[in-house]
């Protein structure tokens, strides 16, 4: 049983999803909902980057690699083994055997060759394309320059040999919802979108378009025994005070909660026991765009972030939901440095360093922020003050989310408030930081120094694990002491399961997404749900 | 009142072109686009070839004219274009979704008037009683009331409390799953039809064809029925009317918190990403609608009253 277990409490304790899962029954149907929207776009998940669809994939669909949560990194999910050649850099997938598609289609490599090509065409203009960038030739396919990719090769039926452009970890790219397998033998594309039909656990039944998607036990699923449930209902619900009356209502079994909740829900002897919580792959900062004077020196940086009381605001205003961040890297990255300090709330500190730079009077700054209640406009809200104590006057400039990006991503902006993802990947996540990527893409602060060019670069090419994450850890702290961010938070999820669910697990990439397949109820639920 | 008739039909016309170029200027010159959208919510970094690509497949690159040409064309052929987001028709996605939109706003608009008319009336015929100080009272209540409160207070009751109904969602279309969010967004219109309804029933009370129907002789049943309801009528139409006509657009927020799933989550959902063509076709469907409802209502008015035709 998973109480109130966070992920590094879990890692630590050695606790393995077999433990977790032990004592399991067959049978039920789960009411999960899905929070991020009131529609699905489209059951055509190769087309879709959004969160909403992955509930639809976790239940219909498989990629080459899924995400193990208790491991903490993609594993193999299709293939049963592979073989890694010296430079890493050739992958040979010996493919299941027994993975069969709902239509009755056997899984076969052409099935992969089939789908990386449809993510990757240019006429599609999918989201999934960038990640199947990591295979040598795709660039030129994308390009419309090619007819094949070239990295990709049929050995037989049940075995594909990948070559990628580097020595990388293709799971990070392979594991994703936009890139996983569909059967190559369609007759009308178009019906992904109205009768998927994938290798999951769960075969689709019924959409109710601005309601619910129902899935059913695929009986012929390659996992022996799986899955435990014989339906789910994948309910939308985008309001959380609706969620959380009919959570209590026993209507849903799960609920992920926002900061009022969280706090509500942990004074509640009938619900505290059921939280499951973890830190997931998101940090939260401003952002400083160092086209503008002050911010060009990092002194002035160093100390916005020495001036404010980071602790306080995520204990007062996110409720607890959230761990201050001590640098880009979140807690569960393998090359987080759990040695490293955050900024200390130092305003004397911070006054000196602005006196340093020449900003001994303070100046003025703009920051664009959405009205997102954990990074918008209510966290500037409370930091105008402390800034204001050390001469720094911050105003607040509210967008709407989308034109939020729209400003971060065309550089207009002075300073930004935003949750930016900083995982799984740790390589990844780094590599906004390199001087070469562009602002447009994820180095909205216009990062750009050479010793952590350098040290990322050696990252790039090491294979080892552990030195990989050792000069991940350095560059990262490199970040963390040049300050091109104030470094507020990382996320801390939080779902609430109903006392007959098992088999939940801890997603730091995503904690509403969960593996259906191992989710299990239990004797003690109501009958609408046995 | 056939002339009369089209002629309301073909005023319709200009209106619905007029509002078709405001939603296409509006939304040309808000900030954001889709593609930058898809990466809104914090969860992925920024893909600029993507967005490239996007814009690109969606002609967000070419010139405004170019695109304005493009959708004028199309709204001539009666074609709403393609959503970004789910790469389906627009006319397929207000399909799916009409059909749980006219459910909720006809029961909505039906419970209004079965409980808002009647007590109106009876409140006017009584001035002054307790029937009359309890509606009133009823009525500035249910026209306070943020319909989003008054939603989650009827799931506490009714769902959490009394276990009668379900909190939310469209189930199997049944009406337990309707009850709730159809008496939370009636609830307005309901108030405004009961005040409208003694306003209007007392107005004509003291009309002088009332004095006189009185000194006739006619019996009291009869002048309600005959002289005081007809002539009420008028008024209480003209609020059904405009009521019924906007309630599709007021559902937003009761269907997001009941997650219904009629065309007003769905506009949400397409306004916050972007989603150009949903969004418009969605609004002109809503005016549409709208539209429709109130020639309906001039034509009934005419029924009810000839005069009106004469004008």
């Amino acid at each position: 049983m998973l109480k109130r277990l966070t992920l590094a409490v879990m890692l630590g304790l050695g606790v393995s999803t077999e433990a977790l899962a032990a004592g399991e029954r067959h049978g039920g149907t789960l009411v999960f909902t899905a929070p991020y929207g009131s529609s699905f776009a489209t059951l055509d998940v190769q087309a879709s980057p959004n969160t909403q669809e992955e509930f639809i994939t976790q239940a219909i669909h498989r990629a080459l690699y899924d995400w193990d949560s208790i491991q903490n990194k993609p594993v193999l999910e299709l293939a049963s083994s592979e073989d890694v050649s010296d430079d890493g850099t050739v992958h040979t997938y010996h493919l299941r055997d027994n993975a069969v598609f709902h239509s009755g289609k056997p899984l076969t490599a052409d099935d992969i060759i089939y789908s990386y090509k449809r993510i990757a065409n240019p006429k599609n203009a999918f989201p999934g394309a960038s990640y199947i960038a990591v295979i040598k030739g795709a660039d030129e396919f994308i390009a419309g320059k090619a007819e094949e990719i070239s990295g990709l090769k049929k050995i037989d039926d049940h075995t594909l040999e990948v070559t990628f452009v580097g020595p990388i970890n293709p799971g990070f790219s392979l594991m994703q919802n936009t890139t996983v397998i569909y059967p190559s033998d369609v007759k009308d594309e178009a019906s992904f979108a109205k009768t998927p039909v994938g290798l999951g656990a769960f075969v689709f039944k019924e959409h109710i378009p601005g309601s619910q998607v129902v899935v059913e036990k695929f009986d012929k699923y390659y996992e022996e025994g799986k899955p435990y449930l014989d339906r789910i209902d994948i309910t939308l619900m985008a309001e959380d005070a609706a969620r959380d009356i009919a959570f209590r209502n026993k209507e849903i079994d799960v609920s992920i909660l926002g900061p009022t909740q969280y706090q509500a829900y942990q004074g509640e002897d009938a619900l505290k026991d059921h939280l499951l919580e973890v830190a997931e792959v998101y940090t939260r900062t401003i952002g400083f765009n160092p086209t503008f004077e002050p911010f060009k020196d990092k002194r002035v940086r160093q100390a916005i972030n020495y001036a404010i009381n980071t602790p306080l605001i995520v204990e007062r205003l996110v409720k607890n939901k959230a761990y201050p961040a001590s640098g880009w890297l979140p807690l569960s990255s393998p090359a987080f440095d759990k040695d490293k300090a955050p900024y200390a709330f130092d305003p004397e500190k911070a006054k000196a360093l602005l006196a340093e730079a020449g900003y001994a009077d303070g100046f003025e700054f703009e920051v664009t922020a959405s009205p997102n209640e954990s990074w918008g406009v209510p966290i500037v809200e409370a930091i105008l003050p402390m800034l204001k104590k050390v001469g720094i006057t911050m105003k607040p400039k509210p967008v709407e989310s989308s034109a939020l990006g729209d400003a971060v991503t065309s550089g207009n902006f002075s300073a930004y408030i935003w949750s930016i993802p900083s995982g799984p990947d740790p390589l990844n996540a780094l590599r906004c930081f390199l001087s070469t990527t562009p602002p447009s893409a994820c180095n909205y602060s216009s990062y750009a120094n050479p010793e952590f060019d350098k040290l990322f670069r050696a990252a790039e090419q090491e294979r080892d694990p552990t030195k990989q994450s050792n000069l991940l850890r350095q560059a990262n702290n490199l970040v963390q002491d040049d300050a091109p961010v104030w470094f507020f938070n990382y996320n801390k999820a939080v779902m609430a399961y109903q006392p007959w669910i098992h088999g939940l697990v801890p997603n730091a990439t995503e904690l509403a997404v969960q593996p259906y397949d191992e989710i299990w109820i239990d004797e003690t639920a109501p009958d609408s749900r046995r | 009142m056939l002339r009369f008739t089209l002629r309301r039909i073909l005023q319709v016309a200009p209106t619905v072109v007029v509002v078709a170029l405001l939603i296409f200027v509006i939304f040309s010159v808000v900030p954001g686009t889709f593609a930058v959208s898809l990466f809104a919510d914090g969860k992925r970094a920024a893909d600029p070839q993507l967005i490239a690509r996007l814009n690109e497949e969606f002609g967000l690159n070419k010139p405004l004219m170019e695109r304005f040409a493009t959708y004028v064309t199309d709204l001539a052929r009666f074609d709403l274009g393609t959503s970004f987001r789910t790469r389906q028709p627009v006319v397929d996605l207000i399909n799916d979704r009409m059909g749980a939109s006219l459910q909720l706003s006809v029961a909505a608009m039906v419970f209004a008037i079965v409980v808002g008319v009647p007590f109106g009336f009876l409140a006017a015929l009584r001035p002054g009683s307790m029937l009359d100080t309890t509606t009133m009272i009823g009525a500035i209540s249910g026209l306070s009331l943020p319909d989003f409160w008054f939603g989650l207070l009827l799931m506490y009751l009714f769902a959490l409390q009394l276990n009668w109904l379900p909190s939310f969602g469209y189930g199997d279309g049944s009406l337990q799953n309707l009850i709730l969010p159809a008496v939370t967004l009636g609830v307005t219109p309901l108030a405004l039809l009961a005040r409208t309804t003694r306003a209007g029933v007392l107005d004509v009370l003291n009309a002088d064809f009332i004095r006189t129907a009185h000194s006739k002789g006619m019996s009291e049943a009869k002048v309600v029925r005959w002289h005081v309801a007809r002539n009420a009528l008028v008024l209480i139409v003209t609020t059904v009317g405009l009521q019924f006509g906007s309630l599709i657009g007021q559902a937003v927020v009761i269907e997001k918190l009941f997650a219904w799933p009629g065309i007003g989550s769905l506009l949400v959902d397409s306004v916050a990403i972007r989603d150009i063509p949903v969004v418009q076709g969605t609004i002109l469907v809503i005016v549409l609608w709208f539209l429709i409802i109130n020639t309906a209502v001039d034509l009934v008015y005419a029924a009810i009253d000839p005069r009106i035709k004469q004008e």
